[in-house]
């Protein structure tokens, strides 16, 4: 028989019991419309924090802090150490989390690190309020992922780096609030930002308004320039004692953006023999998407739950389907059939069958996924711009096809080889 | 002397072993030329079928020889042996075994589908056959459709469809009122005469075994020259 005639053969027969054949397309169904779901979800979410990557940017930029050491409980108090430096709270962990300050001294040393073109101390600044003309003071957080960063911008432009000038790139939400007509309108406007100093003073500093930001799934918070920082931190540092001035929790630190992983790599090694743990955004970020990764992974083993029990109803079908055609097996080897062919006879059949099931569930999916996705980005996932909870890649579809395909082949081969070991003499003798 | 389309020598084929044993034929030699029309007749249990199924290659003895059209069955294996089956035998069975589902051109055609036949020539060679047999006005109808005459027809065009050497036909008229059975009979007999097809039959049916060129009696498994009186229902007539 030539392969041409062994698949249209094979199509024919599995639509010889119809009913069979449709509640075990059925059962695969349910699993491909799973599988294609929830890998859809995995490729969304993730696409969304890919683009978040890329909003935030900053390839090149990486966060430097000193780790202090764990503290082995079971051993007691640690030593006082005169030259560890004072620890400071920072963001970056879980809450509570603390890192030694770094001085001016550690800044000089990171400057010196292998790989690293340039260092500066990031440093938290707290304005109080913001405002526009007379429009009404608002609370106003500045990112502290400011440096180096690349925004989403939805009006005007980025920071660029050699600008002296103060500027401020503003949330999205700001531009209502503040009284602008529109996002193209607030762009060059001079904002006031009032900021307290160590002594209780409220001071006022002018900030041109250069671009307006997507909102994002990282901080809500303006960004400054380098200038705007510096000139913000000055304020609020006035009247304390130098030393105290001169501690930040961490530091940005720049390298080369065409540095490959291994070479990044290679920097984080250099930091941390000299004391200091770098983090990239990508690391940050890429925290995230593991946790994603890893739900999506377990919703996956779900489908496949399912498509494994679908692979045994294929199992039970092509069984009673070989019983059926008992006969026509003998009669087909008589003819000279080899069993090669008999057994591509029934395994095409059962592929075929896995072939229907994922159409019609990777169709479904994408159907409905693709509704229920658009009602839910215009709906209440609104407020993350740019979020297609659904995304339907041709790849992963793709890979849905060719599991199902390939469980539906596994299944048939415990019938198929049954069919083909056959003894023409025997079936034609079963009554 | 004729070719030897089919030849059997010591062949004997046994079911179990020890206490369990059943021997099923013992020491059969047989010499079958081509275009001869053979009849193997027994009571059901004599070994006829099993007999059959060596001959056609569809069982392998438990001792013997068996050569078909001067090959030695024992050393034909895989695909030449199922080359063999394809282009040489035709198989008619008592139960028919079409496929109720599938039309009878399809039914027909099959063995030219697993001999790898081009489709438009399986549909030419199809249709051919089933005017021999009086029956191209049923190609499209489903065989479920069929008489139990009209589907015996059906089997004979599949037999025949390939241009076998050799038919064999495992009571052929079995299923069939006597009118009909005796239609069948004449289609057999003319296939082997006019077109020199060696027919193998096996059968119980006197009035069919009379009428081919040679008869072969089995008895519980051995050759014998001639079934006594009550040997077969209808034994009178021999």
């Amino acid at each position: 028989m030539k392969a041409v005639d062994i698949l249209t053969t094979a199509i024919g027969n599995s639509f010889r019991s119809r009913l069979r054949t449709t509640l075990t397309v059925l059962a695969i169904f349910i699993g491909a419309v799973t599988l294609t779901t929830t890998n859809a979800l995995g490729t969304g979410v993730n696409d969304y924090i890919d683009t978040q990557i890329t909003s935030i940017g900053a390839p090149d930029v990486m966060n430097v802090s000193k780790p202090t050491t764990p503290v082995d409980e079971a051993d007691g108090p640690e030593p006082y150490d005169p030259d560890a430096g004072s620890e400071v709270s920072t963001n970056a962990g879980p809450p509570g989390t603390t890192v030694l300050a770094l001085t001016d001294d550690d800044i000089e040393r990171i400057r010196g690190v292998e790989g690293i073109t340039e260092a500066d101390p990031l440093v938290a600044v707290r304005p109080d309020f913001i405002q526009w003309q007379e429009n009404g003071r608002y609370q106003l957080s500045v990112s502290e992922f400011s440096a180096g960063v690349t925004l989403d911008l939805a009006a005007g432009s980025g920071f660029d780096r050699t600008s002296a000038e103060l500027e401020i790139v503003l949330p999205e939400s700001y531009v209502d609030t503040l009284g602008f007509a529109s996002d193209e309108a607030a762009i060059g406007e001079t904002v006031e930002i009032g900021v307290t100093d160590a002594v209780g003073d409220q001071r006022l500093i002018e900030a041109t308004l250069i671009g307006i930001q997507n909102p994002t799934l990282v901080g809500s918070g303006a960004s400054t320039n380098a200038p705007l920082t510096t000139a913000l931190f000055d304020a609020q540092q006035t009247g304390l004692p130098q030393e105290s001035v001169s501690q930040y929790a961490s530091a940005t630190a720049r390298f080369d953006p065409d540095a490959t992983e291994e070479e990044i790599q290679a920097i984080k090694d250099s930091l941390a023999d000299a004391g200091y743990a770098g983090t990239t955004v990508a690391d940050q970020i890429g925290t995230f998407q593991s946790v994603v990764d890893g739900i999506i992974l377990v919703l996956n083993a779900f489908a496949i739950i399912a498509l494994v029990a679908a692979g045994f109803g294929i199992i039970n079908t092509l069984l009673m389907s070989v019983q059926e055609r008992t006969r026509e097996i003998g009669l087909m080897k008589a003819m000279g059939m080899s069993g090669g062919r008999i057994f591509a006879l029934f395994s095409t059949e059962a592929v075929f069958i896995g072939f229907l099931g994922s159409a019609l569930g990777a169709g479904v999916a994408i159907a409905v996924g693709s509704a229920v996705s658009q009602v839910l980005a215009d709906g209440f996932l609104s407020g993350l711009a740019g979020l297609q909870i659904l995304t339907f890649a041709p790849a992963s579809i793709a890979s849905v096809f060719a599991l199902v395909m390939g469980i539906a082949f596994l299944a048939s081969t415990l019938p198929a080889s049954r069919a083909a070991r056959q003894s023409p003499i025997d079936s034609l003798r079963y009554e | 002397m004729t070719p030897s389309a089919l030849r059997a020598r010591n062949l004997s084929k046994q079911y179990g072993t020890g206490e369990g044993r059943f021997d099923a034929l013992t020491g059969i030699d047989l010499d079958i030329g081509e275009g001869e029309a053979v009849a193997i007749v027994g009571k059901s249990g004599s070994g006829k079928s099993t007999l059959m199924h060596i001959l056609a290659l569809l069982d392998t003895p438990s001792s013997g020889e068996v050569r078909v059209v001067e090959q030695d069955a024992a050393t034909l294996k895989g695909r030449a042996l199922n080359t063999l089956r394809n282009a040489t035998f035709g198989f008619v069975f008592q139960q028919f075994f079409l496929n109720p589902h599938a039309s009878v051109l399809e039914n027909v055609s099959l063995p030219l589908k697993i001999g790898r036949v081009g489709s438009r020539e399986r549909r030419k060679r199809a249709m051919e056959t089933l005017e021999l047999v009086e029956l191209s006005d049923k190609a499209d109808s489903k065989a479920m459709n069929l008489s139990g005459g009209q589907k015996q027809r059906v089997v004979i065009a599949r037999a025949l469809v390939g241009d076998p050497r050799i038919i064999f036909a495992d009571e052929p008229t079995g299923n069939l009122d006597s009118a009909t059975g005796a239609v069948i009979e004449k289609l057999l007999l003319d296939l082997n005469r006019e077109r020199g097809i060696t027919l193998v039959i096996v059968t119980h049916d006197a009035d069919l075994a009379a009428r081919a060129d040679r008869r072969i009696y089995l008895k519980d498994g051995r050759l014998v020259d001639a079934l006594d009186e009550h040997a077969t229902s209808r034994g009178r007539h021999l």
